[in-house]
């Protein structure tokens, strides 16, 4: 076979999950020496079309030819025996063992019955200087850095694979050095012949080491791209899935923020997980955080919050300052913080809704410094009709309440601490639009009343509308700032696409 | 190059340093039991380590495997004294003696393999299963007989009274060959067959093992039925030792043969350990408990208190040794290979706020 020949194809596949169609009429195709980008934004189907290809799901409908021969593989380890390896985002291997052992495990070679832990060490020496790696192959797997392991489940993935190698996410927990490494490494394979499917929410590294890019939207194609073919910001606007119209925005019109600095971060850094950020709320003020989902949005939130050690950096709070954080002190400093996936961060389905209510504020308190019941529901009375929380009663479970009026219940939650500043990741996910509306409008009440707010969210207009201030992440940096006038879709697109022109000034070593 | 590997093969790393530790210990234990009691320093001495503990090296040895997959085995004690009861009960009814060793460890193996299976196909929790296994077995052995067996069987006494001499008039059991042999089976089967590697991956991560296309299932299934087997075997080698069955023998024996995988470095987290360990771990626990006799005057209860106080001290060190290697991968980047170290923690940080 040539370089170019087709070696995977997967027609019309359609995958329907209890009330979602996951996939519909998906087709992809991979050839012999390419390196195939696979992107889209978070629900696009990305996912679930590599679960049907490795045989996690099965498919509704569709099929899928493996060298022109139509193959069915029902379990992950089928797949693998067809010659489809994957390699996760999380490193699926056993770390007590040595390197050789997680190469071989499974497959170890014998000797009169025995296992030939010679030949074992020859091979795997072999193998991975296949892929330039020159390690000590007795030692320990966890002796290596994940970057390391994260190599060492690619070479079992290549040696057990015919000819197509699945990376799914594997750069997301690796630092600039390590990926270049990495590429190295998938150079090499497409050079061999091996067709690559990437799967990555970085855009750069999509420029840098891709041929083809495959989009999905919302289960459906888009399109396959070359991808020296394909400008950024028309590969944004593909996974965004609209063209932005200047007559769709509605700008916030009056801002209500004073001089008043109400927290700073400086320089807040992550290995691994975010490049230094610096970022100041004043009192008053919406501060919208917006970029690609794993540019950085969520961790940034979770540093300041305390769920995340920063490394480095320093954050201020009114007059203190502080270089390590935590939730209990966050929320004495006065932050609040509604996490991006309610349904497993913020709610607590059995509780009723008082219970909900004053959860974050007896947090506060103290479990001993018990808030009386009748307390509880004058708390919990007066949220109810400030947010317009629509419940029969407040003793409801708030499993029983719709995703909007959850939402409304966690905000009230975190209001009842009286906050002065409410970080919200992803406020308006996963609710109708009519709430939408009322959240939105909620947070520029609060804004007014004087509480500093830090929004994420993936609908930039929403950000548009509730902002004063809009920064800009991607690939994990601080990219820019966009502020009044100048904030609308075409530009944060533009930023998010080209980086602003400063992503050139961060270093690239990132060690 | 011959000397290389050979320094090589003795280097101390993280996965050997409580085999290390547990032997220097046992050679600073005998060294003072040996400066401080005339008559301790003796071959008969130490080779009573072996024949007084046989069934407690097999025992220990089975169970290693289940705690090396993460698991734990609570009915071995259980096992060893159904065993006796239902041997003595057996031999007193006139049974051959090699039939009923044969019974002894069917019984062990299936009682095994039903508990594995349990933990297994309904992914229950081993400790509630061999916890039940463990009241059951001990239940069980009531059942058969609340007095306590005398074994008069010919085959029986002259096995246990069969004395194999080494050094002069030094000898040892048939017991201490048995055990002997068992350890250096398992120490062949964890390193060089594809089964005991498994165990091991079983331990390390049992997500990633069956993704690496591990026969999971069957694997667990396997070292519940080796502990039951092992325990089996224990118990007819106990039997040998005290020529009783009594349903009361040995309460609370799971306890000192997971002590003695402890202490002979198996992790009880899973994935690491020697299988010598539970071996050494067990001498370690006999040279005390021969230290408190010649003491005469201690209370046998020392002996408890003694390896109280050194589980403690092992399970310290294995936390440590985690720590480590956690950090380690924290720090090591690429393939440089930096030495690890120990940072200090930041306390500085939380103090001052």
């Amino acid at each position: 076979m040539r370089s170019g020949d087709v070696l995977l194809k997967m027609e019309e596949v359609s995958k329907t999950f209890p009330g979602v169609k996951a996939l519909s009429d998906v087709n992809f195709t991979l050839r012999q020496g390419e390196v195939h980008a696979l992107m889209g934004e978070n629900g696009a189907g990305k996912s679930t079309l590599i679960k049907v290809l490795t045989g996690v799901h099965p498919m509704d409908q569709g099929k899928v030819y493996l060298n022109g021969r139509p193959i069915v593989a029902r379990s992950p380890l089928e797949a693998q025996h067809l010659g489809i390896s994957t390699v996760y985002q999380e490193i699926n291997l056993c770390t007590n063992l040595s390197v050789a052992e997680n190469l071989y495990i499974g497959r170890l070679p014998r000797r009169r019955g025995a296992i030939d832990w010679k030949k074992m060490h020859a091979d795997s020496e072999q193998l991975l200087r296949r892929l330039n790696l020159n390690l000590d192959v007795k030692k320990s797997l966890s002796d290596y850095s994940v970057a390391i392991q994260q190599m060492v489940a690619i070479a079992r993935a290549v040696d057990m694979s015919s000819g197509v190698l699945i990376l799914d996410e594997p750069t997301s927990s690796l630092d600039a050095q390590e990926v270049q490494q990495l590429f190295a490494v998938m150079r090499k394979l497409r050079d061999e012949g091996m067709g690559i499917v990437f799967v990555t929410h970085f855009l750069d590294q999509v420029y840098e080491i891709t041929d083809r890019i495959t989009i999905l939207r919302n289960g459906s194609l888009v399109g396959e791209y070359e991808t020296s073919k394909l400008s950024k910001s028309s590969l944004v606007t593909h996974m965004i899935g609209r063209e932005w119209k200047e007559e769709d925005e509605h700008r916030k019109t009056e801002s209500s923020y004073t001089p008043e600095v109400v927290m700073a971060a400086k320089s807040l850094t992550r290995a691994g997980s975010i490049k230094p950020v610096s970022l100041s709320v004043r009192k008053g003020e919406v501060v919208g955080l917006a970029g690609l989902l794993g540019s950085g949005r969520s961790e940034f939130a979770n540093l300041i919050f305390g769920i995340d050690q920063a490394d480095s950096g320093v954050m201020t709070l009114g007059a203190e300052q502080f270089q390590s954080m935590n939730p209990k002190k966050a929320i004495r400093q006065g932050i609040g913080f509604c996490p991006e996936d309610r349904k497993i961060a913020g709610i607590v389905g059995e509780l009723t809704i008082r219970e909900n209510i004053v959860l974050a504020l007896q947090a506060k308190k103290g479990i001993f410094n018990y808030i009386p019941l009748k307390k509880q529901q004058e708390i919990a009375q007066r949220f109810i009709d400030l947010l317009r929380i629509k419940t029969p009663s407040m003793e409801q479970r708030i499993d029983n309440l719709s995703g909007g009026n959850q939402q409304k219940v966690i905000l009230a939650r975190w209001l009842a601490t009286e906050p002065k500043l409410l970080i919200l990741d992803e406020p308006t996910r996963g609710i109708d639009v009519g709430s939408k509306g009322e959240i939105r409008r909620l947070i520029l009440d609060l804004a007014k009343s004087g509480l500093s707010i830090l929004i994420i969210s993936s609908e930039l207009q929403e950000m548009i509308e509730c902002a004063d201030r809009i920064v800009v992440l991607r690939d994990r940096m601080q990219v820019g700032e966009i502020s009044g006038g100048d904030m609308n879709e075409a530009s944060i697109m533009k930023m998010i696409a080209e980086g602003g022109g400063t992503s050139e000034q961060y270093p690239q070593t990132g060690s | 190059m011959k000397l290389e590997r050979m320094r090589l093969g003795l280097r101390i790393n993280q996965n050997n340093i409580i085999i290390f530790s547990t032997l220097l210990l046992i050679l600073l234990l005998y060294g003072a039991g040996s400066v401080l009691y005339t008559g301790f320093f003796s071959w008969q001495v130490f080779f009573n380590l072996f024949i007084d503990n046989a069934y407690l090296i097999i025992v220990a040895t089975g169970l290693a495997f289940v705690i090396i997959t993460g698991g734990i085995d609570l009915s071995v004690a259980s096992v060893v004294a159904f065993i006796s009861v239902v041997s003595a009960s057996l031999l007193q009814q006139g049974m051959n003696a090699y039939a009923v060793m044969a019974i002894c460890l069917i019984i062990g193996i299936l009682f095994g393999a039903a508990q594995g299976y349990l933990i297994q196909r309904f992914d229950l929790h081993p400790w509630i299963v061999t916890l039940a296994g463990m009241f059951l077995a001990r239940g069980a052995s009531y059942f058969i007989t609340t007095q306590s067996i005398v074994i008069e069987n010919p085959t029986y006494l002259s096995i246990s009274k069969y004395k194999i001499h080494l050094v002069g008039s030094n000898f040892i059991s048939v017991s201490v060959i048995i055990a002997l042999v068992v350890v250096a089976l398992a120490v062949y089967a964890a390193k060089y067959t594809e089964f005991g590697r498994a165990v091991f991956a079983v331990g390390g991560s049992e997500k990633s093992s069956v993704l690496m296309g591990l026969p999971v299932p069957r694997i667990t299934v396997l070292v519940y039925t080796i502990s039951g087997f092992c325990s089996a075997l224990g118990g007819i080698v106990f039997t040998f030792y005290m020529l009783s069955g009594y349903n009361l023998h040995l309460m609370g024996m799971e306890m000192d043969a997971i002590a003695a995988c402890v202490i002979g470095g198996i992790l009880l987290t899973g994935g690491f350990g020697y299988l010598v360990g539970p071996l050494l771990g067990v001498i370690c626990s006999g040279i005390i408990q021969t230290i408190v006799m010649f003491q005469g005057t201690l209370s046998s209860w020392w002996t408890k208190i003694a390896v109280g106080f050194l589980l403690f001290l092992f399970i310290l060190l294995q936390r440590v040794i985690v720590i480590r290697r956690q950090r380690r991968r924290v720090i090591n980047h690429g393939s440089t290979m930096t030495p690890p170290q120990l940072q200090p923690l930041t306390n500085a940080e939380y103090s001052k706020l």
